[in-house]
């Protein structure tokens, strides 16, 4: 008995770790990999390839003065951003990251999964609300409407893996889908289900994840040259620290979550030694695909936003729902 | 209805192409220059603020006709010569340019009929006092000559 | 978005675009009054820049008056110049010689080019996409490094003087042109394809701002604002001053009047540039910059002399009033940005602030040389 829970703490132990470190170091690794889109090296200074980088701007965060302005709700205020990091973190217990290591997995832990990330919608609501400034207002109602438009698809085309694997638990749903890329969930040779319509549905939960986690194109909450910077822009030194790392956690969740559903997990992608090694390389490949995008594509409007959501996105993957549960009736 | 699925397709494939060209541009090299411990070669004609031009005799080959001075649209420079006995010509005895004011236009070189003045190439002029500002050219030119 | 929104009156804040802000491009203030998200009226402030380039101009001759334009619009410093140039020599008859005009207006066109790639940078930079700016900014420093090469200055030039120029230009600066024409209609073809067929570009651009040809007249709007309105105007066209007769151009002129298209009129122009200075360097004659006499203070005959010349932004004039003494009695610059600046006024009725601010971004405004 002592020693699972002994294994439990070590587990969330771990967790935080690995959330803390990829927060840290993903920040790094945009900032290359914006620079060297931008034919420029990025930060180069502090360290060898600007490896000190986050360490640095950790402690800068950390010394700033906390500042809590006057006349704001200051119990909201102060919880806003713990409530961007923790569910991220909570997440990161049932997610398996091989056969073997894997926090406390759950046998519903998909819908866990989604539970938590609704969670951090509301973290950004109240963030701008508490803050009373008309720009950061602006901005979290914005940026609510967004991730209610965007969680939709999002659990329907989950929904439309869920069908195929046969089970909300994680596990289950990567080991339908192991030996060999030809069975992962992307592609539409599933064992006796062809269905043509799988590589748009991981298109959609790949722009749902690009959404939710307020990520450009789809950042109108931040939207650093029209409204300062949204509703973090009452927040300072670790508030904003919070923020910021809750973002990036939220982004290697996303990845994670679109590996496991689609792309096979930890699964080798000719059936040879599948371990947690190419989980990892997986998840880094989709984590710059993000990167990438960020710094491709101008911002949507929230019309435009809203648009994409309500009449492409939700159609689709109903439509793409419906075929998928009547070919599994037939065949 | 046929629009529909065109503008996605269509929508969606201009975004992979972008997406192309900044995957191109990942790899092309950085444009960087690093400036402290590199920097970049000047060009002959830059301006940096005026110096005097030595004759061959070392000696300025400023004849102080003021020229300069009443061109200058932002008054930067004033000047001063006397003219010793048993001589034509007068001789310089002090060139002081403000360089706070002056917009590096040109005026002053372009109306000196004896070529006495140049533009300089000194850029690396960044100073905490106003005075480091006042430069007296006329010393700059016996220092360079030495 | 199928119906018109109606607006409540009395339920709207007042939001400040204050002077300090990303995104203006300058000093500019906007108070706007806001119902939720959409503009219900908006007020311009300007001012806060204004450093009296009309009144220097009566304390100064006319040859102390040159730095003051570059002055205006840092960006597109090579048009005003010669503006100013043009309507001094016209005034008071100084003969130009060949080379100096073709010099000329291969240098205004290289900064021409120059403008509206810092105009193309800042205006994608605002609606989100962060790297063509560098892209930009990148092609930008070619066209910097060669007028560095010949003039000496980077950004405020003081390079025409009347009758001719400051000095000549060598050999370096004519094949460094030549492989800068090149490299650049390459550039152009990567920022047609990564960002004006971009889907979400063209859907954040299309039918914002629609700007009527009729209000364009009403305003007082030129340049690519009124071309991209249908109005088919331009000075280098409809006013030949120069030596631009001699080159073959087309004007682009689109007539939807949303920002769309004035973002295709600027594209297209650079494109233009770049064949008008490949048939100077083609056609540039020998001899001298500068004529045999100059006069040594210039006098112009009393009068009131006008001269427009197509800059970066639009029309820009310059009058003259002068007494026959050493300065002029008056001088007024006419600055486009000044009357496109106020279409957004009207225009702005009913859109989001993300709209507006990428309406103003179209309409390329330098503060400072609104405010001159």
């Amino acid at each position: 008995m002592s020693l699972t829970l002994l294994n439990v703490v070590a587990a969330v132990i771990i967790a935080i770790a690995f959330v803390a470190a990829n927060a840290a170091y993903l920040v790094w690794a945009e900032r290359k990999g914006a620079g060297f889109i931008q034919r420029r090296p990025g930060p180069t200074e502090n360290g060898p390839w600007g490896l000190l980088q986050p360490p640095v701007d950790g402690i800068k965060l950390m010394t700033k003065q906390l500042l809590i302005p006057g006349g704001v709700d200051k119990i909201i205020f102060v919880i806003a951003p713990v409530l961007a990091m923790f569910p991220s973190i909570v997440s990161f217990v049932t997610i398996p990251f091989s056969d073997t290591i894997v926090a406390h997995n759950v046998n519903i832990g998909l819908l866990m999964i989604f539970v938590f990330g609704s969670m951090s919608a509301m973290a950004l609501l109240m963030g701008g609300w508490s803050s009373r400034n008309k720009y950061s207002m602006i901005s979290s109602v914005r940026a609510v409407s967004q991730a209610v438009a965007y969680e939709i698809p999002m659990l329907i085309t989950a929904i439309t893996v869920v069908m195929i694997a046969g089970s909300l638990d994680l596990m289950d749903i990567v080991h339908k889908q192991s030996g060999g890329f030809w069975h992962w969930n992307i592609w539409p040779f599933q064992k006796g289900l062809f269905n043509i319509l799988m590589p748009v549905s991981f298109l959609i939960f790949f722009v749902c994840s690009l959404a939710e986690t307020n990520r450009a194109p789809f950042d109108l909450g931040e939207a650093e040259s029209e409204l300062v910077a949204g509703f973090h822009t009452e927040y300072s030194s670790m508030g904003f620290g919070l923020f910021f790392m809750g973002e990036y956690a939220n982004i290697v969740i996303g990845a994670c979550l679109t590996t496991i559903l689609f792309l096979g997990g930890w699964d080798c992608p000719f059936g040879l030694l599948p371990g947690v090694w190419w989980f990892i390389v997986k998840i880094y490949i989709l984590i710059f695909t993000f990167i990438w995008i960020r710094w491709t594509f101008p911002r949507t409007t929230i019309y435009n936003l809203l648009n994409l959501s309500w009449k492409v996105l939700i159609p689709i993957s109903l439509f793409n729902l419906l075929l998928t549960a009547g070919l599994l009736k037939v065949f | 209805m046929f629009r529909y699925f065109t503008d996605i397709f269509s929508g969606l494939w201009s975004l992979f192409v972008g997406m192309g060209i900044t995957f191109h541009e990942f790899f092309k090299p950085k444009i960087t220059v690093h400036y402290p411990h590199e920097s970049i070669k000047m060009t002959a004609r830059y301006r940096g603020h005026i110096e005097l031009i030595p004759g061959e005799d070392g000696q300025p080959l400023c004849v102080v006709c003021g020229m300069c001075e009443k061109a200058c649209p932002s008054n930067c420079i004033s000047i001063s010569g006397e003219k010793p006995e048993g001589s034509k010509k007068k001789v310089l005895t002090s060139y002081k340019l403000n360089f706070t004011t002056c917009s590096l236009c040109g005026s002053c070189v372009d109306s000196c009929n004896f070529g006495a003045v140049r533009f300089s190439r000194e850029y690396n002029l960044a100073s905490t006092r106003k005075e480091d500002y006042h430069y007296d050219l006329l010393k700059r030119l016996e220092e360079s000559i030495q | 978005m199928s119906e018109p929104i109606v607006l409540q009156p009395d339920e709207t804040f007042i939001l400040n675009v204050g002077p300090q802000h990303p995104a203006t491009h300058g000093v500019l203030r906007v108070k706007m009054t806001m119902d939720g998200e959409f503009i219900y009226d908006a007020e311009t402030v300007i001012g806060y820049i204004h450093r009296m380039h009309e009144k220097m101009a009566e304390n100064r001759t006319y040859a102390q008056y040159l730095p003051n334009l570059s002055r205006l619009d840092y960006l597109s410093a090579m048009a005003y110049c010669h503006g100013y140039v043009l309507a001094v020599e016209k005034a008071a008859a100084i003969e130009v010689p060949q080379r100096a005009e073709y010099i000329r207006a291969i240098t205004v066109e290289m900064n021409r080019i120059s403008s509206h790639l810092v105009w193309f940078g800042a205006f994608v930079m605002d609606l989100g996409g962060f790297s063509p700016l560098m892209y930009a900014f990148d092609d930008r420093e070619q066209i910097l490094d060669l007028l560095e090469a010949i003039t000496g200055s980077r950004l405020t030039y003081c390079y025409f003087r009347f009758g001719g120029l400051y000095n000549d230009i060598d050999d370096d600066f004519i094949e460094g042109t030549r492989r800068f024409i090149k490299r650049m209609r390459k550039s152009l073809k990567m920022y047609h394809k990564l960002v004006t067929t971009n889907i979400i570009l063209m859907t954040r651009l299309k039918d914002i701002g629609p700007v009527s040809a009729d209000m364009c007249q009403r305003y007082g709007a030129t340049g690519p604002v009124a071309r991209g309105s249908g109005i088919n105007y331009d000075v280098r066209r409809n006013e030949p001053y120069s030596v631009y007769p001699e080159f073959d151009f087309d004007i682009p002129v689109y007539s939807e009047g949303d920002s769309f298209a004035r973002y295709k009129v600027r594209m297209e122009e650079m494109e233009q540039s770049l064949r008008i200075i490949e048939q100077g360097l083609d056609k540039l004659p020998d001899g001298p910059v500068n004529p045999e006499k100059k006069p040594k203070t210039i006098k112009l005959p009393p009068g009131d002399y006008y001269t427009a010349v197509e800059a970066g932004r639009g029309s820009f004039g310059i009058r003259i009033v002068s007494d026959g003494d050493k300065s002029p009695y008056r001088l007024k610059l006419r600055s486009p940005t000044y009357s496109n600046m106020h279409l957004f006024d009207e225009a702005c009725r009913g859109m989001l602030i993300a709209d507006a601010l990428a309406f103003m971004g179209s309409l390329d405004l330098v503060i400072p040389e609104m405010d001159r």
